[in-house]
């Protein structure tokens, strides 16, 4: 195992980026996701995202690091940006987190 | 301005409530996203990577002020109040809502737009001059020719599955302005020895992956022979061109493997078969098109005052250019204005646009794939009216052609495709280049962005091309230079490493200080400099005497 991951997919309804929580739900703060720290928990994780095809689009795996408040954080500049929104408009997430 | 027959009113009707038949199954779960993306795409409806997004053409840039309104009342309505003006002479929005898009399009249908043709393995909407039927050098409007394509070409059943997308670029003028050389199939009008007019067929152009110019196939090609000798090139390139990888799949590539004399060879034989039996197009349909296209009723006897103002001065020397009438000028609107996202324009400077356009512009707008707003015919007279009523609406930034004037692709911002960002680095290139002075000091000089290697941002052809990568984890921006889009196109070169978001600006101000440095006086531009001293001043400027130099990044 790598790195903890979370699931992550675009909203079906307005495309927004959504993330699994704990409780099975769907939340748009990335700080929010539940984290799978093995690559079991990670497959189950995404199945569970897959059987809902009728409120997301393309969900996937994604790599995580861990802050000192145990939350997720992005691992990566793509995925750092999708939590946030567009950095030349201030109407994207950013706007409401 | 071209109209719909019945026959496109009914068939763009159509599609909308097919699609809005789509959207509900999907909405209710009756179709999966497998099932629905192909017909989404086909519409022009793309999932970006925080919503989704509206992709609509715009045939030949060409618009009326009531379609421009129209897309400021869909910026409104349905998205977040501006739109995008693309390197395709297509306007995205960028935040539409799944369920309002059959609107969308319901609404694009009152104004006879679309989002059709968009997409997929299909001839694309055929792109022209943005200053057709209005520029000095122009032989012919090439937007009639275009037309001719469209409607030879939409629907015809050789042609809806062909190997790769394909794209077909018309120039009216000697001078390029459509990057024709840069397409699949590029026409040039030239004339003959006798002065008739016809048109210089060019393959094999492309950029993305492998970016190549387009050759010239036929030197000259009578007007009249133009649909059996395109049915030609496209019937050779899906009997030939392959289907066994996708990257490989472009007439290009086809050139390059089979070598232009022969493809040309092969052309010229499928030619000879095929005009026997082509039935020529009902010579009223072409008057039709023709008249569609007609020029205005232009004014005359009209009194022009000489231009004091300093700023309005400047202005024109930038923004405006010869219009084939003396007494009239073609205006380029810049939607690059300092520290700005290229090609986005509000919904109120849309209304503006449109307001303009219907009071100085006989009612004639153009996107020009510089993603800037075009005002094809202006009368001289009004140009100082023009200029403070784009003032008054923040879009007399008077710097076309120059350094902040700059072609940037959504990139990471928006693109689910991206490898990087795009727009933040000509918003900061723009911002350190604020001074107009200095922009005019450095004089012409394109800069052009890609957030990834598919180069909506044309950078292969940019006289400074910017090429954003995911290199481990960190974006990386690679420089290439003396790229050309015109017809001296050239592909520009890779000047070493990369740099990273941080170091990009600064790479680039060095670039421009080593030209100013090394150019003979202030009438050789950028480009012509490094024609004439080549990569080493810039390398030097770039990387100093750090060892890796030429190392490729
Ligand atoms: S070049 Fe790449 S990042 Fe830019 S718009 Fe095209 S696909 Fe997206």
């Amino acid at each position: 195992m790598s790195k903890p991951q979370i699931v992550t997919a675009n909203n079906l309804m307005d495309g927004d980026v959504v993330y699994l929580t704990e409780d099975g739900e769907w939340s748009r703060r990335l700080s929010e996701a539940t984290i799978a720290l093995t690559d079991q928990q990670a497959k189950a994780l995404l199945a569970e995202a897959q059987a809902q095809p009728h409120r997301l689009v393309g969900p996937y795996l994604t790599a995580v690091e861990i802050g000192d408040d145990g939350r997720p954080r992005p691992a990566h500049f793509r995925e750092a940006f999708r939590a946030t929104g567009p950095s030349n408009r201030f109407h994207g997430k950013q706007a409401e987190l | 301005m071209y109209a719909y027959t019945d026959f496109d009113q009914a068939f763009v009707r159509e599609r909308v409530d097919a699609f809005r038949d789509q959207v509900a199954r999907r909405i209710n779960g009756s179709l999966t996203e497998d099932e629905f993306k192909p017909h989404r795409l086909m519409n022009g409806l793309y999932l970006q990577l925080h919503a989704y997004m509206l992709r609509v053409a715009i045939p030949y840039g060409t618009l009326d002020g009531r379609q421009m309104r129209q897309l400021a009342m869909i910026a409104d309505r349905w998205d977040k109040g501006y739109g995008h003006f693309t390197t395709r002479q297509n306007i995205q929005f960028n935040w539409p809502k799944l369920a309002d898009t059959p609107a969308m399009l319901d609404a694009l249908a009152d104004v006879e737009m679309h989002a059709i043709q968009t997409s997929g393995n299909c001839i694309r909407n055929v792109t022209s001059d943005h200053f057709a039927g209005a520029a000095a050098d122009e032989i012919e409007d090439p937007r009639p020719t275009a037309e001719l394509i469209r409607q030879w070409s939409t629907d015809h059943p050789e042609f809806l599955y062909l190997p790769r997308k394909f794209k077909i670029a018309v120039t009216g003028s000697p001078n390029d302005r459509a990057a024709a050389k840069a397409h699949d199939i590029g026409l040039r009008m030239v004339r003959d020895d006798i002065g008739a007019p016809g048109y210089e067929v060019l393959v094999g152009g492309g950029l993305g992956r492998t970016p190549m110019i387009a050759r010239v196939v036929r030197a000259f090609l009578p007007k009249a022979d133009l649909l059996p000798y395109l049915e030609a090139i496209l019937h050779v390139y899906n009997l030939e061109g392959r289907r066994d990888n996708k990257y490989k799949a472009r007439i290009k590539i086809l050139a390059h493997e089979t070598g232009i004399d022969e493809l040309r060879t092969r052309i010229e034989a499928a030619f000879e078969r095929i005009r026997g039996d082509f039935t020529a197009p009902d010579p009223a349909t072409v008057a039709r098109i023709q008249g569609s296209f007609a020029a205005p009723d232009f004014a005359t006897d009209r009194e022009i005052p000489t231009i004091a103002d300093p700023a309005l001065r400047s202005w024109v020397d930038t923004n405006v250019a010869d219009h084939r009438r003396a007494d009239h000028a073609m205006v380029t609107v810049s939607l690059k204005p300092i520290g700005g996202t290229p090609g986005d324009a509000t919904s109120d400077q849309m209304r503006a646009l449109a307001e303009i356009a219907e009071t100085y512009a006989y009612d004639e707008l153009r996107i020009s794939h510089e993603q800037n707003v075009v005002l094809p015919h202006v009368h001289r007279a009004d140009l100082p009216a023009v200029y403070a009523a784009l003032r008054e609406a923040g879009l007399h930034t008077a710097n076309v052609g120059l350094v902040s004037d700059i072609i940037a692709c959504p990139g990471m911002d928006y693109c689910a495709l991206a490898t990087a960002r795009s727009i933040p680095i000509a918003q900061e290139i723009s911002t350190a280049f604020e001074d107009i002075r200095r922009q005019r000091d450095i004089g012409e000089l394109k800069i052009k962005i890609s957030g990834c290697i598919n180069a909506c941002g044309h950078h292969h052809v940019g006289h400074i091309g910017i090429l954003g990568l995911d290199r481990a984890g960190v974006e990386t921006y690679q420089i290439t230079l003396g790229g050309d889009a015109t017809e001296t196109a050239a592909i520009g070169e890779r000047t070493g490493r990369g740099f990273s978001y941080e170091e990009i600006v600064p790479a680039v101000e060095r670039l421009v200080d080593a030209y100013l440095e090394v150019r003979e006086d202030e009438t050789e531009t950028f480009l012509e400099t490094y024609r004439r001293v080549g990569m080493t001043p810039f390398k030097d400027a770039l990387y100093g005497s750090e060892e890796e130099v030429g190392r490729a990044a």
